[in-house]
């Protein structure tokens, strides 16, 4: 059965005719990633463009975010517990993979729950866990927060750098360097906020969008249904993935999320400074902001020569275009973050276009 | 800065490769240290297989198998592929300080009976015992030698090969990532560690001459192995992913984690190239195995991207399998 319906899908993709180039902007960086590994960009028609956008939380983290945690790392020495794909970002001078080797303790967790039944496991050590991550993380950091809480665990604390993802794609809009004619939005990001809050892309700024999953069909019929919206003139948003995104959202995660953080301003790599759209963590829970627990003043953060991570999360190249890209950045020797993160676009394209 | 020592380089990929090639070759001889998974060797008329293998896995008991299992195997494993029998291997272990008696004389007693079901003796061995610190509880080493009836590496491959895998793909590496991360939802993995000599055997001794490779697709998956033989060549290696024996489980952890299971670790699972007139028969043979029940042709030699592992997806679509640098670490969300 879905066999059938993902073959008649292909087929519908490969046989579109545009009249003219059409580009869609993917927000997601696991859409990104799946775009290539189901093969589905394989069957676009050429004047079909996808720009890839800033949604891979660890590519658009900025450097002073790491030079803060290795900073910290080094005067105070916490064990630094974190997700996998952040260990081998570059920062301003480093990376945590970097100060493991040269003995920093860093370790590997699944989910903040997990470092902190580390630091409850060993009282003796301060466990700091690195926060970064969209909506879909936000939740399960709050909920670790409010429970270090509960327990009355001291020895924990979380370094803020999450970030909203709405704000960054309004201010690409605001900007309007990039010429896009519609959006597939994240799946996963809208379970949790609902479709709502992206109706002010086609309200305001007269985009079509598509809500979409993550399986080979839902790429295809995402795509299709856009491209449909696009021809058409239809700016209105399309929620195809409502067997898990309903339109208001999960208000439990909303909730617990702004329990204990609360939007501010926050720097993404490569756009500046957006308003409102990262979250820092409110008073009532400081003692367990490693920022404030930690006091330190890193040194301005520099940004690699030549890396146009920048220019690519606002959608303005493509990795391709990068100077860099592939002669003295890989992934064995990552310059940008893009080329870390499994769900970066540079390397997705290394990963699974090089060679074509 | 001086360089330093990173995960990886011991992880399969290209950084391994390149640190094999620039810093152990170099110095030992390229002539003299062989790529294979073994050193094949002749002496007085009689030419043999030789291998060695260190084992170090967190935790080292785990659903199918401990560490034990592993060096075993391994070992036998890397034996069998070169067209080997195996015949003795060697047992040395670096204990830490304070290691659990009970643990060890669980962990040999796991040798010694995987190495009476894989016909082989355990015939000599080291102890080392090391300060609280300086080694994570147990390593093991274990070095192999083997007869060499029948060659079968070093065939040239050619357009139109297929390729077989004897069965399900990446159970090993996604078992023990599944429990080094404490997923709850793991229920069902398992390891499959296992000695494929036997079954390797009975497909060299119906078709001694239509294997052109044969290799364990340990470390780095089944996507790594296959980079390897095309990397440098003229031809590409397409694979079909509806073809691709997954079990459920493993595929479910692996969509959650965001790992390929074509770059899983496999501990009891061979892939081997063969003329295409007689693919199907041997996935027959090895599917009459235990250890081959799930056995697949699942993708060919030909020339399209050459150089290059490629993969035909379930819609048609293609993407290259690229050599990876070192292992894969579960994504954020």
């Amino acid at each position: 059965m879905g066999n059938d319906l993902n073959k008649k899908l292909a087929e519908r993709l490969k046989g579109l005719r545009l009249n003219r180039e059409i580009r869609i902007m993917e927000v997601c960086g696991t859409h990104t990633t799946e775009f290539f590994r189901t093969g589905v960009k394989d069957l676009f028609p050429r004047n079909l463009i996808l720009v890839d956008g800033p949604g891979c939380p660890v590519c658009v983290t900025p450097n002073e975010y790491l030079d803060r945690a290795i900073e910290i790392g080094k005067q105070y020495r916490p064990i630094i517990a974190t997700f996998g794909d952040m260990i081998k970002v570059p920062s301003s001078t480093s990376s945590l993979v970097k100060e493991k080797a040269k003995g920093m303790d860093i370790r590997i967790v699944y989910s903040p729950m997990n470092a902190l039944e580390f630091a409850e496991a060993n009282p003796g050590a301060e466990v700091m866990f690195l926060s970064v991550g969209f909506e879909t993380t936000a939740p399960a950091e709050a909920a670790t927060v409010l429970e270090a809480k509960r327990r009355n665990i001291k020895n924990f604390s979380i370094l803020p750098g999450n970030k909203l993802t709405p704000p960054a794609v309004e201010a690409l809009l605001v900007a309007g360097e990039v010429k896009i004619d519609g959006f597939i939005l994240p799946g996963h990001v809208s379970a949790v906020i609902g479709t709502v809050a992206w109706r002010f892309i086609s309200g305001r700024y007269g985009k079509p969008c598509v809500v979409a999953g993550f399986d080979a069909s839902d790429l295809m019929m995402g795509m299709l249904t856009l491209v449909d919206l696009i021809q058409k003139n239809k700016n209105i948003t399309v929620n195809q993935y409502s067997r898990v995104v309903r339109e208001e959202g999960n208000r439990t995660a909303v909730e617990l999320l702004y329990q204990v953080f609360t939007a501010s301003d926050s720097r993404w790599r490569g756009i500046g400074v957006i308003p409102g759209s990262g979250l820092a963590i409110r008073n009532e829970y400081a003692d367990f902001d490693a920022a404030q627990k930690f006091p330190v003043t890193p040194p301005a953060p520099e940004e690699a020569k030549g890396c146009r991570c920048g220019e690519l999360l606002r959608g303005l190249i493509t990795p391709p275009q990068c100077g860099l890209y592939g002669k003295a950045c890989t992934p064995e020797e990552p310059v940008g973050p893009c080329m870390v993160s499994m769900e970066g676009p540079c390397a997705a394209y290394y990963k699974y276009w090089s060679g074509r | 800065m001086t360089k330093k020592i990173l995960p990886g380089h011991g992880s399969g990929g290209k950084l391994m490769n390149e640190m094999i090639d620039t810093i152990i070759r170099k110095r030992f001889g390229a002539d003299n240290v062989q790529l294979d998974d073994s050193a094949v060797l002749s002496m007085a008329g009689v030419r043999f297989a030789f291998t060695t293998d260190t084992f170090t896995i967190t935790p080292f008991f785990f659903p199918g198998g401990d560490i034990g299992t592993l060096a075993v195997n391994g070992t036998v494993n890397d034996l069998s592929v070169m067209g080997a029998k195996p015949l003795f291997i060697s047992c040395a272990l670096v204990l830490e300080e304070g290691f659990d008696f009970a643990d060890l004389e669980k962990i040999l007693d796991s040798m010694k009976s995987e190495a009476d079901k894989a016909d082989v003796r355990i015939v000599t061995g080291d102890t080392k015992v090391v300060p609280n610190g300086a080694a994570d509880k147990i390593f093991i080493n274990t070095s192999g030698i083997g007869i060499i009836e029948r060659s079968i590496q070093r065939r040239e491959i050619k357009p139109g090969d297929r390729i077989i895998v004897s069965g399900t793909i990446g159970d090993h590496g996604m078992a023990v990532m599944a429990i080094r991360n404490n997923l709850s939802f793991s229920g069902g993995l398992t390891s499959d560690c296992a000695h494929l000599n036997h079954m390797i055997r009975a497909v060299i001794e119906r078709f001694p001459e239509s294997i052109r490779f044969m290799r364990d697709p340990t470390r780095g998956g089944v996507a790594s192995v296959l980079n390897e033989i095309v990397k440098g060549k003229k031809i590409s290696v397409k694979l079909n992913e509806d073809a691709l024996p997954v079990r459920d489980e493993v595929k479910g952890v692996c969509d959650i984690l965001g790992i390929d299971p074509l770059y899983a670790a496999n501990e009891g699972k061979v892939v081997i190239i063969t003329r295409p007139d007689d693919a199907e028969d041997i996935v027959n043979i090895l599917k009459s195995t235990a250890e081959g029940r799930e056995a697949a042709v699942i993708g060919e030699i030909n020339e399209e991207f050459p150089g290059k592992a490629y993969i035909e997806t379930a819609v048609g679509g293609r993407r290259i399998l690229p050599l990876l640098t070192e292992e894969q670490l579960p994504r954020i969300c």
